[in-house]
């Protein structure tokens, strides 16, 4: 019985593991996706042909610790875009349940903030849980293979741009300019969950 | 005449100094090691402690602040004791936090945790969390249960603290 009792706990635990940890780690294969943009066109990545590696970004108009970083977004697409890095933004939010993460409201936002980047609305929440995002926002930098090189934050001080010490996104992105692996790969930051129904 | 100005005095006193009571009942922490020591390791053996981490910006968050409140009022006289860690900024406390409390008449313990190298501290807490908030932490003794999910209704969380809680 005692065993029994063991093996369930065990199997929980496991069971457990597994969802804690679905979504890409470093060193998996991204899949592409075909997402539609504040522009109304079709994106996928397999369509950036120039590009050399894509700063996949989860992000949306209402989540205060998202807003704090779209002028750092716009900073890293005039930087990195050059290089061939490609930031491309993806709102996973259900407008039903954050109504200022409509598709509509995208298109206010970024022409309010003039992105120089995709856009994308993640309709139906089909991509983020492939990646496995949790909260906005949340980066994974793919290399040209769509290999994910980094997951995490974007610097080191989501409120305060002038206090970055540093800048991981950016570290990570030079790292692979050199042929090199990301250090860190992985960070965390305080961000807010994605909106689902419940 | 006398009696009158000392009835005006205590209202005053109800009225305009309430506030500035709960104010200084807001503790901020700069760094998370002292957080650390104060907050999650200074616990005693016989009590249980809900730890929920939340912010005025937070939507949830916010959402289920009352399922605490009403835990914490059910609790409160018991070996019990909640914390609400705000992760609001600082520069928010006037403007933000400490109005919230005071329109939510919140009576569980509010701090605030200021330090903004979340990467050095979210492991900390515990390696399961992403960094989406809200998350809450349920600590008996060297258990630990860990939830990183919006709760809905006082008794979904009164569920999970039985399964430390002991009467």
């Amino acid at each position: 019985m005692k065993n029994l009792v063991n093996t369930l706990l065990l199997a929980c635990l496991v069971a457990f593991t597994v969802t804690a940890q679905s979504g890409y780690a470093v060193g998996d294969k991204a899949s592409d996706f075909n997402l539609k943009g504040i522009d109304d066109k079709m994106h996928s990545m397999a369509s950036m042909e120039d590009a050399k590696g894509f700063i996949v970004t989860f992000t949306c108009n209402t989540c205060p610790y998202a807003v704090m970083y779209e002028d750092r977004l716009i900073e890293l697409q005039n930087e990195f875009g050059p290089k061939g890095y490609q930031v491309v933004a993806i709102n996973p939010n259900d407008p039903d349940v954050k109504p200022g993460d409509s598709f509509a409201s995208m298109k206010v936002r970024a022409e309010e903030k003039s992105f120089n980047f995709p856009y994308l609305f993640d309709e139906g929440q089909v991509v983020y849980p492939m990646y496995g995002a949790t909260k906005t926002p949340h980066v994974f930098l793919l290399d040209k293979s769509l290999t994910v090189k980094y997951i995490g934050a974007i610097d080191d001080s989501p409120r305060d741009a002038s206090a970055v010490e540093e800048r991981y996104l950016a570290n990570a992105i030079n790292a692979l300019e050199m042929s090199k692996d990301p250090d860190p790969s992985f960070t965390k930051a305080i961000g807010c969950s994605i909106k689902v129904k419940s | 005449m006398k009696k009158n100005s000392c009835h005006w005095i205590v209202t005053f006193i109800c009225l305009f100094g309430f506030p500035y009571l709960l104010m200084g009942q807001v503790k901020i922490f700069e760094k998370f090691d002292e957080f650390n020591q104060v907050v999650l390791e200074n616990i005693s053996e016989d009590t249980t402690y809900v730890i929920n981490f939340w912010a005025t910006w937070c939507g949830p968050c916010v959402k289920e602040l009352p399922y605490f409140e009403e835990l914490n009022e059910k609790y409160a006289s018991m070996a019990f004791k909640q914390v609400l860690v705000s992760l609001d900024s600082p520069r928010k406390m006037d403007s933000k936090v400490v109005p919230f409390i005071e329109e939510n008449e919140v009576k569980s313990e509010v701090v605030l945790l200021a330090d903004g190298k979340y990467n050095n501290w979210i492991d900390l807490v515990d390696p399961r969390w992403s960094g989406a908030i809200p998350i809450t932490l349920i600590l008996k003794g060297n258990e630990k249960l860990f939830y990183e999910k919006e709760f809905h209704s006082m008794e979904e969380i009164e569920i999970e603290l039985l399964k430390l809680f002991k009467i």
